[in-house]
């Protein structure tokens, strides 16, 4: 499943869901919900991926994880994004992902509790540094209140991913809103 | 054995293709400058931010954790502020 699926979020979620029989269109169709955000992420990324050729922005998409889309966004900021920068990334992530998850099929069995210390905040913690790098003003504070907030809310109200996608709605609407100023983002 | 376990896979890496792509093809059409404009420029920020509220939020241990590493990341490379964060968690839960 690394292998063809590369995206963490839904196959944690899918694990949740497996059962004797397989419930194939279930699991096709809750991935679909989970990754909706990658539609997001992805109309974000592709303007800046000028340099792109159909085909690499082909393979690019397959290689997009949450991790491979905000490493690339920082890098669009800092210097833009080029192809090398891309496929460097993404493939060491893949090759990493599925290493991982071969040393966790044969080796899981030896820790005997992976939270005791701390490992699985990991996780969170690099997307917190990613966000620190990409705020550049005040306007990235009610962003991060209205997101956080909204994500909050709905984690608590339904079921799923729905927190990820309806936060970063309700983060971007409030960024729309916002006045323009000589220093706006990017 | 049967093949429903490979056919739910592909289905998910289709599901995920999928989702990826359409963001590509729609990205052309994105203006330059304006609302529509801000609101991409925001979304990395506002994403990530609702990924991983709910983990922030869950618990003291994971509260510290996230004040220490980005109060880490301002100063120091991510690598330092994700050890700080790692290490604050698992103290905090060594210690309740």
């Amino acid at each position: 499943m690394s292998l063809a699926v590369f995206a963490g979020g839904a196959q944690f979620m899918s694990m949740g869901l497996w059962a004797d029989p397989v419930p194939v269109f279930g699991l096709a169709l809750a991935t679909l919900v989970v990754n909706l955000r990658h539609t997001l992420m992805a109309a974000s990324l592709s303007g800046r991926m000028a340099e792109f050729s159909p085909w690499q922005r082909g393979a690019a998409a397959f290689l997009m994880a949450d991790e491979t889309w905000a490493l690339a966004e920082r890098q669009a900021q800092r210097s833009g994004l080029t192809p090398g920068y891309y496929f460097g990334l993404g493939v060491t992530l893949y090759l990493l992902w599925v290493l991982g998850t071969l040393a966790g099929a044969v080796l899981g069995g030896l820790i005997p509790d992976p939270l005791r210390y701390g490992l699985d905040f990991a996780f969170p913690a690099i997307f917190l540094c990613l966000i620190t790098g990409f705020v550049r003003d005040w306007r990235a504070l009610p962003v991060i209140l209205a997101a956080g907030g909204t994500a909050l809310a709905v984690h608590a109200t339904l079921p799923g991913m729905w927190f990820v996608l309806v936060g970063g709605v309700a983060g971007i609407l409030v960024a729309a809103a916002l006045p323009t100023g000589k220093d706006a983002v990017t | 054995m049967t093949t429903a376990p490979l056919w739910a896979i592909l289905a998910m890496a289709l599901a995920t293709y999928a989702t990826r792509i359409s963001g590509f093809l729609v990205g052309h059409w994105l203006p330059t400058t304006g609302p529509v404009r801000r609101a991409f420029d925001a979304l990395p920020v506002a994403v990530l931010t609702a990924l991983i509220a709910p983990v922030v939020l869950s618990g003291r241990a994971e509260l510290a954790g996230a004040l220490v590493t980005v109060a880490l990341s301002l100063r120091l490379p991510m690598l330092a502020a994700l050890a700080g964060g790692i290490v604050t968690v698992a103290l905090m839960r060594a210690a309740f």
